[in-house]
């Protein structure tokens, strides 16, 4: 694997803002840095300035004064996205309908100017890689959505980047060939050992294919963190949302224990707060007797879907609580129940202005 | 039967519609190569009037395929890289722009003619020369190509493509060369197309601007109708059309092989 495994560059993002003509800020000035041989992902919302940031990144939009763009230490801000050296693949692929498969994965080698052996030897390695073979000679309308996407991944990979950036990739398909896509992407990224920059609003996407993730909103960064850092330890109350399912508590803590109106919860080392706001992940909630709990309510309603229920439980906390309980344990609606949450479930998040 | 009755008068009308567009066609043809148009086609066949046209005004005839293709240069090599420029930058300037490059199809040719006339007549050997008709078929035709090739970059994402081969490390002129004008390839044909064939049929500008010295085939043809027997005039037309046919057809099957590809 080491004759396509890339040097990735390590890339620093310095401040970079962007507004658009006509005012519109579409990011506020911001800074990133990526490990070479990372994989970094841009999570967010539409509009949340993720793909202007991986668009400065590229060459492809400039950062407003002041913004720098470094690879490795090179200062690339005024460099071209043609002479950056990156890869990029594109919402909508961007594959030129008047070449071949092969032609399309070549491109960028015969710009490069390397020979015509060389260069089919590398696309042919480049087919293998992605699995594709067979499809060299037709013509781009003759793909379906997963053969095009996987082209659109040859030919970036093919011209070994110092950065590859992948905008949405995984989007224009259907959700069984997304999830395949998505796992074969994981393993090529890790075979490659490319920085590799990720932009997409599907958190699942996220979670498999990211060393950290960066989530934005509104064109500023939320939090930046480790898969599990983001998911267990959201710094605000738009991570814990955004990031997987969350009940949002409200409650005083007193004593390490946060007080609900279904009676309370035990906490890690919280100091005292009048308004505290605490996240708990629904899997996290056991169901148990009504007696042997701190934390009751009531079962509004118990929906099946196969590999677990979702419990909704009021009266428990200021707002319905929605648990994810095993598919087998029997509840009822209108049921009193009992609800258990291990102290370090309960994430209080920090005060926000 | 309900079915062969409809086909049958489908046929009817789509025979009838195509007489009444080809009949004067033929007629015109005929006249062009009978030895008196008064007595008919029984006075007999000859070549003679198509012979004395030839003589008479092969200047014009190549004057007329010169000012067509030099005309269809320049709306290449302007019009292509005006409508990816259009496309591209895109907002309220290159609307404006857009417009006031269609407006000589609103405008009658004969103003267009009077307002070159008026800007360049002072210019004696411009205006003596036949560039000057070439003016006037640029200003007519070149809406026509800048409006095909750009309904072509609307329809396949040319930004994202010209961005695709960016980040591959190709330059501008080669995004240009190897990514832009092989796909915008359907509306550059039929642009060329429209160009040729409006530039070789144009009467109303042409008449204007002419001098004796520089006439096109519209023009002569006016002068035969003119001055001539009819059968001159319609020999004329017989070459115009011997010219102008293999010419479309063969545009016409180029445009097609690059679509069915």
């Amino acid at each position: 694997m080491n004759a396509i495994a890339s040097h990735g560059a390590a890339v620093h993002v310095v401040n970079c803002g962007k507004t658009f003509p006509d005012g519109t800020q579409a990011l506020s000035p911001a800074s990133l840095d990526i490990v070479a041989g990372e994989t970094l992902v841009l999570l967010g919302p539409s509009g949340c300035g993720k793909t202007t940031m991986l668009r400065i990144i590229a060459g492809l939009e400039t950062p407003d004064a002041g913004g720098r763009i470094l690879f490795d230490n090179n200062d690339v801000t005024a460099t071209p996205i043609e002479q950056r050296h990156v890869g990029m693949v594109f919402q909508s692929y961007a594959l030129f309908p008047n070449m071949t498969v092969a032609e399309n994965i070549g491109y960028g080698l015969k710009i490069r100017g390397v020979g015509k052996a060389e260069r089919a030897a590398r696309v042919a390695e480049m087919v293998t890689l992605t699995n594709i073979g067979g499809l060299e000679n037709r013509r781009i309308d003759q793909l379906s959505g997963g053969q095009r996407q996987r082209v659109a991944l040859a030919r970036a990979v093919a011209v070994r980047p110092r950065v590859l950036l992948l905008d949405e990739p995984l989007t224009a398909l259907d959700a069984s060939l997304r999830d395949r896509l998505r796992s074969e992407l994981n393993r090529l990224l890790r075979e490659l050992g490319i920085t590799a920059i990720y932009v997409t609003h599907d958190q699942a996407e996220a979670m498999e294919l990211g060393d950290r993730i960066v989530v934005m909103r509104k064109g500023a960064i939320a939090q930046i963190g480790t898969p599990r850092e983001v998911y267990f330890e959201p710094q605000n109350r738009f991570v814990a949302e955004f990031v997987g399912a969350a009940n949002i508590v409200e409650g005083p803590v007193a004593g390490g224990r946060l007080t609900l109106p279904g009676g309370w919860l035990a906490l890690n080392d919280a100091p005292d707060d009048a308004a505290a706001v605490a996240m708990i992940r629904p899997e996290t909630i056991s169901i148990i007797a009504e007696g042997d709990a701190f934390l009751r309510g009531v079962v509004e309603s118990a929906s099946f879907i196969g590999d677990r229920q979702r419990v909704i439980v009021t009266g428990a906390a200021n707002r319905p609580l929605t648990v994810d309980a095993p598919n087998r344990i029997n509840v009822r609606a209108a049921e009193r129940v009992g609800l258990s949450i291990a102290p370090d479930a309960v994430r209080v998040l920090p005060k926000e202005d | 039967m309900r079915d062969r009755l409809i086909f049958a008068g489908q046929l009817g009308f789509t025979l009838l519609v195509a007489a009444f567009l080809v009949v004067p066609v033929i007629l015109s043809i005929s006249a062009g190569v009978t030895v008196n148009y008064f007595r008919g086609i029984q006075s007999g066949v000859t070549l003679q009037w198509v012979v004395q046209v030839w003589g008479l005004y092969k200047s014009e005839i190549g004057l007329s395929f010169l000012i067509a293709f030099a005309t269809l240069a320049v709306t290449l090599v302007v019009g292509v890289p005006s409508a990816y420029a259009l496309h591209v930058r895109g907002g309220q300037l290159s609307r404006v722009i857009e417009e006031i490059i269609t407006l000589p199809l609103a405008i009658p040719g004969l103003a267009i003619a009077l307002a070159l006339l008026l800007t360049y007549g002072g210019f004696g050997s411009f205006r003596q020369s036949w560039l000057f008709i070439l003016a006037g078929h640029v200003v007519f035709t070149m809406p026509f190509m800048v409006r095909s090739v750009m309904a072509v970059f609307a329809s396949v994402d040319i930004k994202t493509l010209d961005e695709g081969a960016a980040s591959l490390g190709a330059s501008p002129w080669t995004r240009f060369r190897n990514v832009i004008v092989p796909n915008a390839m359907p509306g550059i044909l039929a642009g060329s197309l429209m160009v040729i064939t409006l530039s070789l049929g144009e009467f109303n500008l042409t008449w204007m601007l002419h001098t004796p010295l520089t006439k096109t085939l519209p023009v002569g043809l006016a002068d035969s109708y003119a001055s001539m027997r009819l059968e001159v005039a319609s020999a004329y037309t017989l070459i115009f059309f011997i010219m102008i046919v293999p010419l479309l057809v063969a545009m016409q099957m180029f445009a097609d092989k690059s679509q069915t590809r």
